[in-house]
């Protein structure tokens, strides 16, 4: 059996750039007290709005259209959806203090209907496949970085081959590593989804502190929707292709210990592993049993996680609980 | 007084909680730079008064003045910046956090550089005689370096007036030594400190001057050095009131419930209960007065068969039939052998009752075990619930009302009466009048009363010292998980009962 290691870790990295976005938004909006069970909605909303604005913007255009610019109103417009969806879920859970898992569910529903619905919609009003042209698909999954640096035997194909969504993925994982252990205001959002009480009781503006981090929370799993159906579906909507990263975003969450920098090696893992039926196949294993090793290895995590009792590694100590002031 | 401006001045301050009482028109005044104590009994209003100025509560009615100036205090923010911080029982800490991140959490001018942090907090540390690693997690630490914690941080926030509520309930008895030096060093260092205690004992050692609470009412103010821990018991639980309770005397009364040597520890492995030994007659209301906190509900639970009981035993003797040991047992089999507890927690839903269920439900919930086949019936549990309805006046549109929605007053009065519809050898009752109008109350009192005429044992755990005096045959007093002493409820007297409530146990406790 001829393996090619190199190229097995790459595609597991395009593969698990999705999933890396949906597990860095669930753990901003986690961290901050709220489990939003949501993010499978949120991708497809976000993977279906991100298309149609890149077609509309195609279609507009025509053949002036500007790749860069594309990328730009795709990424804004999954944000939106993303946002848009999770203030739905931020309005019934904080304001209204709804039950979060039967919001969470209930978005789920919603969103995967929405964008379904809505590139059915243009599709049928189109009569024919929603897609963007060629050098417009091409500005979504070509290399960024320099060739130089691309040429770099072994290193430049391993480290710098890979589109702008891979890197932008990484800038926002470090960058919310860098904003919750060394800023101020991510040392209130932690203590916001540790105790609300406590947080309150300092002065700390916990519905404010709530609604921000789960709305961007939101909006930045969407855009893993977007990367996904732009980078691994050829721009054409394929709601087969978008169907569980939600989940496994959300799983993806419990095995990163709600850090993270954890989500750039386990989004490598389980795009690896999500794949790992094409790439390695073993002839007496059915690719099934490939596809739900992820939840597997999620669960002995937490089992692993719940015996050796650290405290750090622990959800934040309020997830799921809503907030009252009175019930002090 | 030669200074008129005082720290914190209450004048004519009144909450009311619901249809409570909490302080009734108190007025009340601290000085600079000296240790007050507040001591009074549970329920005396000494912590919902020092939450006003804390921020916790807002008074309903009435000023508070600090440093003369009249303050308008609606969180511990505004608190802070009039100088005033307080240290809650329930310490207000994030668990994962160091405690330099708690320390700074919320201070909105404080740059993130954890280790000026950290050497800031060293500094209030040493000046105070603390004992405290700032990069320490806050789940490492133990309840007294907890406490540590929470005090450097009100200090960290250039808080003058430190109030401290029932600061020694958690610690060892050098713990608090250690915490009195500390509190001795900043009365030196003009820090004004008020400690909310019921213990006399700590009183005398710490306070300059203490202030008596009572019923929601400001007794005296006095020096501590012209007074004395009898002077204090008695503004503490005041003159006896005569209540109208029917007591008769017990005829024929029989051992039912023995307890010997029993021991019960918390999670934590502290002890709840200490070599605890009485027994309860049939035909007698035995009185459990005490301290919140005491050790009541874990006595009951371990009886009820709800808690796990370390060593001791617990010998039951019903009418009739052999005696047996409880301890080990199921509360499902302690139930069916005829023992009852009808136990009104704080938030009186919390053990017993379904809230959103009707009184016929919470009835089957008793019943529906003796039911043959899959179907429950429903007719006698409805028919049980109406009798009670009638009997015991309670007042819901049906009996298939949601009894979450019925008054407090009326939830205890379903609960009561369908424990002693069961007919029990064993009455157990904790606070079952606790927020209940004095109608009310009677009506549960005979209601116990009568119990103990059919030769029920009844175990009655009560706040109301004057209700205890007046209502049972025997008090036994807890302190501090052990038996402080019985007394004869027809010749005992209040203070006795106090000083027994109240008197120091440490030895060997911890």
């Amino acid at each position: 059996m001829n393996i090619n290691i190199i190229g097995f870790i790459k595609a597991a990295i395009l593969n698990g750039a999705p999933i890396m976005f949906g597990t860095s938004g669930e753990i901003l909006t986690e961290k901050s007290g709220n489990m939003n069970l949501g993010v499978e909605g949120l991708m497809y909303m976000g993977g279906a709005f991100g298309l149609i604005a890149a077609f509309l913007y195609g279609n507009t255009m025509g053949s002036s259209a500007n790749g860069f610019v594309c990328i730009l109103i795709a990424l804004v417009s999954s944000f939106v959806a993303g946002v848009l969806g999770a203030l739905i879920f931020s309005f019934l859970t904080i304001t209204l203090r709804a039950n979060q898992n039967v919001t969470g569910l209930a978005l789920t529903i919603f969103g995967t209907a929405v964008g379904q619905f809505a590139c059915e919609y243009l599709r049928v009003q189109q009569g024919s496949y929603i897609s963007v042209s060629t050098e417009l698909k091409n500005a979504f999954i070509n290399p960024v970085m320099p060739e130089f640096l691309q040429n770099i035997p072994f290193i430049g194909e391993l480290l710098f081959q890979y589109n702008i969504f891979v890197y932008l993925g990484f800038v926002i994982v470090i960058a919310m590593h860098l904003f919750m252990n060394y800023s101020k205001k991510g040392l209130y959002l932690r203590s916001v989804g540790e105790s609300p009480a406590v947080a309150d009781a300092a002065g700390i503006d916990v519905e404010k502190y709530k609604y921000l981090a789960t709305l961007i929370g939101g909006g930045i799993s969407a855009i893993g929707g977007m990367v996904s159906i732009m980078t691994l579906s050829g721009c054409v909507w394929s709601k087969e292709g978008l169907a569980g990263t939600g989940w496994i975003s959300v799983a993806l969450v419990i095995f990163c210990l709600w850090k993270p920098l954890n989500s750039v090696w386990g989004s490598i893992l389980f795009g690896g592993l999500l794949i790992a039926y094409i790439r390695l196949p073993l002839p007496f294993l059915p690719a099934q049993i490939y596809k739900i090793v992820p939840y597997i290895v999620t669960i002995i995590v937490l089992i692993l996680v719940s015996i050796r009792q650290k405290r750090e590694n622990q959800p934040p100590a309020s997830l799921g609980i809503p907030y009252f002031r009175e019930d002090r | 007084m030669e200074n008129t401006v005082h720290a914190i001045e209450f004048r004519n301050i009144s909450k009311h909680f619901g249809s409570v009482i909490a302080n009734n028109h108190v007025n009340l005044y601290v000085d600079h730079g000296v240790v007050m104590a507040i001591l009074g009994e549970n329920g005396s209003g000494k912590t919902s008064l020092m939450n006003m100025v804390a921020g916790i509560y807002y008074p309903d009615e009435g000023e508070i003045f600090v440093e003369g100036e009249k303050v308008t205090i609606k969180t511990p923010k505004d608190a802070f910046n009039y100088g005033v911080g307080m240290i809650h029982q329930h310490f207000k800490l994030i668990e994962v956090f160091t405690a330099a991140q708690n320390i700074v959490l919320g201070l909105e001018d404080e740059k993130m550089d954890m280790k000026l942090i950290a050497s800031k907090v060293k500094d209030i540390a040493s000046k105070y005689g603390f004992d405290i690693d700032p990069n320490k997690k806050i789940y490492d630490m133990s309840v007294s370096e907890k406490q540590t914690v929470e005090i450097i941080k009100v200090l960290y926030r250039g808080v003058d007036i430190l109030i401290l509520d029932e600061p020694t309930a958690v610690l060892t008895p050098q713990e608090t030594e250690k915490l009195f030096n500390v509190l001795r060093s900043m009365r030196e260092q003009g820090k004004t400190v008020i400690i909310i205690t019921h213990k006399l004992n700590e009183v005398m050692e710490i306070s300059d001057v203490v202030a008596v609470m009572r019923k929601g009412e400001h007794i005296k103010t006095v020096r501590t050095k012209e007074t004395n821990p009898d002077a204090l018991t008695e503004m503490m639980v005041g003159h006896q009131v005569t209540l109208d309770i029917e007591r008769k005397t017990p005829v024929d009364i029989k051992p039912r419930i023995t307890v010997a040597d029993l021991s019960v520890r918390d999670n934590e492995g502290n002890f709840k209960l200490k070599d605890v030994g009485f027994i309860a007659y049939g035909g007698e209301i035995l009185g459990i007065a005490g301290i919140a906190g005491s050790g009541q509900k874990e006595l009951l639970e371990s009886i009820a068969g709800l808690r796990r009981v370390a060593t001791g035993s617990i010998i039951y003797s019903p009418e009739g039939r052999s005696t047996s040991n409880l301890v080990g047992k199921t509360p499902l089999e302690i139930r069916e052998a005829g023992v009852a507890m009808a136990f009104v927690p704080e938030d009186r839903l919390g053990m017993g009752l379904v809230g959103g269920m009707g009184m016929t439900d919470n009835m089957m919930l008793r019943t529906w075990r003796s039911n043959k086949g899959m179907f429950v019936d429903r007719k006698e549990p409805k028919e049980l619930a109406e009798v009670i309805l009638n009997d015991l006046e309670v007042k819901t549109p049906s009996v298939e009302y949601p009894v979450r929605k019925l008054s407090g007053g009326n939830v205890q009065k379903v609960l009561v009466g369908r424990e002693i519809a069961s007919n029990p050898s064993v009455l157990m009752s904790a606070y079952a009048v606790r927020g209940l109008d004095i109608n009310t109350s009677y009506t549960i009192y005979n209601l116990l009363s009568d119990q103990k005429d059919k030769g029920v044992a009844v175990i009655f755990v009560g706040e109301d010292l004057d209700v205890l005096l007046q209502l049972c045959d025997r008090i036994m007093v807890l302190n501090e998980g052990r038996v402080a002493g019985i007394v004869d409820a027809r010749v005992a007297s209040k203070e006795e009962i106090g000083l027994l409530m109240t008197k120091n146990m440490e030895e060997g406790v911890h």
